[in-house]
């Protein structure tokens, strides 16, 4: 049996807490089920080359500038205008933040 | 030794809020998850299940070896692909100790919580996700049974019945009439056959110029048709006609005898004839008692719990999802959150409110892509279109747009082939 550490409770009932303050379970989606939409695409292969190019580790506020762009239809594209309009604000930083933390 | 993160987090759980306690008991042991069907939907939930959390038991239960994809199996029906790179193996799903089983699920015993494969054998599960694809309804057409697809294939699921079409297409004498039957929606890929159609008429257009395809449609519009509609007056004038349900285009009986399609209002004798059959829930949903009368299968939209029986999943093709078509991308998008929501559940929580998004390429021809996206979200207990969001390419677009589409539609296809497979 191996103790937790205190760190980890601490980290635990954090966490906890921060459920029990968003209140309801439909606040604060998982950031890589929000991204999971954009892999389809957007490879976060090291290998693999397409047309399509890569925004993992790009800086954050290039891909949030971007999507922002798109959304509003001030940036040149063939999809991407249509799908940025489906997020917000929020969830548009959320996916910047995450994809720039990708290596 | 990977189990102190479940175990604090059970420990929280246990803290701030009463209802987890029971789960508790249920962390001490590994959670048994079973997947069945080795598609977009079912290999890609596998796989993120295990990123989700590795202490997963995972087993995913396929009849095939290997997967032969159905995008871009148009391309192959027209000559301009080989099947070889529609062609994908389970090695990587292996590799990650996804424990991949190659044998059909003949049985679910929901109660019981047991799913049973032919041979015998049964694989025990705390939560079990379908992801069966589709089923052709044979003899939904009167005269097209499985026989007759020998004859005239549907070419609807990619494999032999691929090539199949391909080699009466290549038999066909110059002059020749092909046929296609379409559905009344839903079924499997809305935009498939109008670019089977169009393909098709390019393959007539380089090698069979006197030839024509003809499309006998169960409805009166369809997805993209505009952008359709306007490419074929573009490229392939006299060689591609559509004919609307209104005009009389829905077939009403086949005859594989004579090659001989009937309408309410004419039979045509073809050379070649290909027909897409009305479609359900592969046949294990119906097993399972998910499916509803219409043969598919209402789910959750946040967890894609089934609204029929509890800790099924159902994903891919077979799902109900509101607004959400039934293609490859959806299924990778729904098998993302299906596995987060899954993992969520098995350590007490609640799954967060998803947003998913869809892009379906199409090719007019080689270098003619056009495309329709959407992002979708819960509303109302359904999967529903954010609006302002998604559509169509724009109808007037110069060339170089439709070239870039199609390279992105190839792009997509190794991406999301690399991401489930690779």
């Amino acid at each position: 049996m191996r103790w937790l550490t205190p760190l980890a409770v601490a980290g635990g009932l954090a966490a906890a807490a921060g459920l029990l303050l968003s209140g309801s379970p439909a606040l604060g989606a998982d950031p890589q089920a929000l991204a999971s939409g954009c892999s389809g695409c957007h490879t976060s292969s090291d290998t693999l080359t397409t047309a399509i190019p890569k925004i993992r580790g790009l800086p954050e506020a290039a891909i949030a500038e971007a999507l922002r762009a798109y959304r509003a239809g001030k940036r040149p594209a063939t999809v991407m205008d249509r799908i940025a309009k489906g997020f917000t604000d929020e969830e548009i930083t959320q996916l910047a933040a995450y994809f720039s933390r990708q290596k | 030794m990977g189990h102190t993160r479940r175990q604090f987090l059970a420990l929280a759980a246990a803290v701030c809020a009463g209802p987890a306690l029971p789960r508790l008991a249920a962390a001490q042991s590994p959670a048994r998850v079973v997947v069945v069907g080795g598609g977009f939907a079912g290999a890609t939930c596998a796989r993120f299940l295990h990123r989700a959390d590795a202490r997963i038991a995972l087993t995913l239960v396929e009849p095939n070896p290997t997967f032969t994809a159905c995008p871009f199996s148009n391309a192959v029906v027209a000559g301009l692909r080989d099947i070889r790179d529609q062609r994908f193996g389970y090695q990587a799903l292996s590799a990650e100790s996804i424990k991949v089983v190659q044998a059909a699920a003949t049985g679910i015993d929901p109660p019981g919580r047991q799913v049973h494969l032919a041979g015998g054998a049964s694989l025990p599960y705390d939560r079990l996700v379908l992801a069966p694809g589709i089923d052709l309804r044979w003899e939904a057409i009167p005269g097209y049974d499985e026989a007759a697809a020998e004859k005239m294939p549907h070419a609807w699921k990619a494999g032999e019945q691929t090539l199949l079409l391909r080699r009466q297409l290549e038999a066909m004498a110059d002059g020749g009439v092909v046929v296609m039957a379409v559905p009344a929606n839903p079924y499997r890929c809305p935009p498939g056959p109008y670019e089977r159609a169009s393909l098709i008429a390019h393959y007539l257009k380089t090698h069979k110029p006197r030839s024509k395809v003809l499309v006998l449609d169960a409805k009166d519009t369809f997805s993209k048709q505009r952008l359709f509609t306007d490419a074929w007056g573009q490229l392939y004038p006299g060689l591609l006609e559509w004919v609307s349900l209104s005009q009389g285009g829905k077939v009403i009986s086949v005859d594989p005898g004579t090659n001989t399609v009937s309408t309410d209002f004419e039979q045509h004798k073809a050379a070649v004839v290909n027909v897409i059959p009305p479609q359900r829930a592969g046949r294990i949903a119906e097993l399972a008692g998910v499916a509803d009368r219409t043969g598919w299968c209402p789910i959750n939209p946040v967890s894609f719990e089934s609204q029929l029986q509890p800790n099924i999943h159902v994903i891919g093709d077979a799902a109900i999802a509101g607004a959400m078509p039934k293609s490859a991308f959806a299924a990778n998008a729904q098998a993302k959150i299906c596995a987060a929501a899954v993992a969520t559940l098995l350590r007490g929580g609640t799954p967060a409110d998803p947003v998913l998004v869809n892009t379906c390429y199409s090719l007019v021809a080689p270098d003619y892509g056009i495309s329709v996206a959407g992002v979708y979200r819960p509303k109302g207990g359904q999967l529903t279109d954010v609006e302002g969001a998604g559509g169509t390419s724009p109808p007037q677009a110069p060339p170089q747009t439709r070239a870039l589409e199609a390279q992105y539609a190839e792009a997509w296809f190794r991406t999301i082939t690399n991401e489930v497979f690779g």
